[in-house]
């Protein structure tokens, strides 16, 4: 009976596996977060536009949830088992986001072409 | 079980491999693919990974009819302006909004580290903070629905322009709103289990018969910090693109 004994000692080990950090770690990422959200806001309170707007916008918006996914939800503790399977689904949604995109286009193309309410 | 058995002799477990490595053995393996991770944790991020395409397709319905409609968009910035001393100040109670999220999320965090370490006081209170602060986003929402509906907006129509901002708009915030609610629940639930002392006593579940331990603080805290998450996307892509 070797193998159900190895089995249950690996359960055993990782059973203790908690996640313990130190609070001061998670006041640091509160004081970015509420540093990053500000400064999202106030690339609308400045009124940028366009190109610079839009990558501020992605630039703050990718820092904060990388801080949340990384450090409040611990993943940046776990194994990569369990990273992948998180973490790289989600992008695949960009594919879909390309494909709406081409897609929103031509629907607006037709909406000016066919319905002349170009404006 | 052979739990003791297995307590008495743990060091000649091999290491695991970490790194890539780690990730094609950890997926390999003919036991289970998440190896120190409890099956709530990991029922929590399934979970939540689905959660994340329902949210992902509202985002990318939204970009498909804002960027197909010939009408201009409405603009956030004034939209969701506030008067406040007689002066229009752009996507304030939004900002306000943000401000209160992320702060429930720190005090989540700080549960699960005071749940840990068993301290179950500090970590229901800091709980019932974080309970307090999603109930005061929600209630903020609700100024916000009740504002924006006097204003005249509908899922069919609005005064500022593109009809389809209604719609996307309640049907995002409505959504996340009720996100917000289930797990200001959830916290009260959990929140009144810690302060029982539930996890120090073992006492059994009323509808499951088990006893739980304290990763159910961590486990509400995924559910949790994902509502701030995505409210993180709502706010960049909805309010301030």
């Amino acid at each position: 009976m070797e193998q159900p004994v190895t089995h249950s000692q690996t359960q055993v080990l990782t059973h203790t596996d908690h996640q313990q950090h130190p609070i001061k770690l998670y006041l640091v990422v509160w004081g970015l977060l509420f540093f990053l959200s500000v400064c999202s806001y106030m690339v609308d309170y400045l009124g940028f536009q366009h190109y610079l707007r839009w990558g501020l916008i992605l630039l703050f918006m990718i820092l904060k949830a990388g801080l949340i996914v990384a450090i409040f939800m611990h993943m940046a503790w776990e194994r990569l088992a369990l990273v992948y399977a998180v973490i790289l689904p989600p992008i695949l949604v960009l594919v879909f986001v390309a494909l709406m995109t081409s897609e929103a286009h031509y629907t607006l193309f037709t909406r000016m072409t066919f319905f002349g309410i170009a404006q | 079980m052979s739990q003791s058995s297995a307590q008495a002799k743990p060091e000649i477990a091999l290491p695991r491999p970490t790194g890539l490595r780690g990730f094609a053995s950890d997926w390999a393996s003919d036991q289970r693919a998440f190896k120190n991770v409890s099956w709530g944790k990991a029922m929590m991020w399934i979970f939540l990974l689905s959660d994340t395409f329902i949210f992902g397709c509202f985002l990318v319905a939204y970009m498909t009819a804002r960027v197909s409609t010939a009408i201009a968009w409405p603009n956030p910035s004034t939209v969701f302006a506030l008067n406040i001393g007689g002066k229009e100040i752009p996507l304030i109670l939004i900002a306000i909004m943000t401000f209160v999220l992320i702060s429930s999320s720190g005090t989540m965090a700080m549960a699960v580290n005071y749940g840990y370490r068993r301290d179950r006081r500090k970590a229901a209170i800091l709980m019932l903070i974080t309970a307090l602060f999603g109930a005061i986003f929600v209630g903020m929402q609700a100024f916000e629905w009740t504002k924006l509906i006097t204003e005249g907006v509908r899922p069919w129509g609005n005064p500022w322009g593109a009809a389809q901002f209604g719609s996307t708009f309640f049907m995002i915030t409505g959504f996340h709103g009720t996100h917000v609610s289930i797990g200001v629940i959830f916290l009260i639930v959990i929140a009144r289990k810690v302060w029982r002392g539930d996890f120090d006593t073992e006492r059994r579940g009323f509808f499951t018969s088990r006893k739980g331990n304290y990763e159910i603080v961590e486990i509400m805290g995924l559910y949790w910090h994902f509502v701030d998450l995505v409210w993180v996307f709502i706010f960049a892509f909805f309010y301030l693109w």
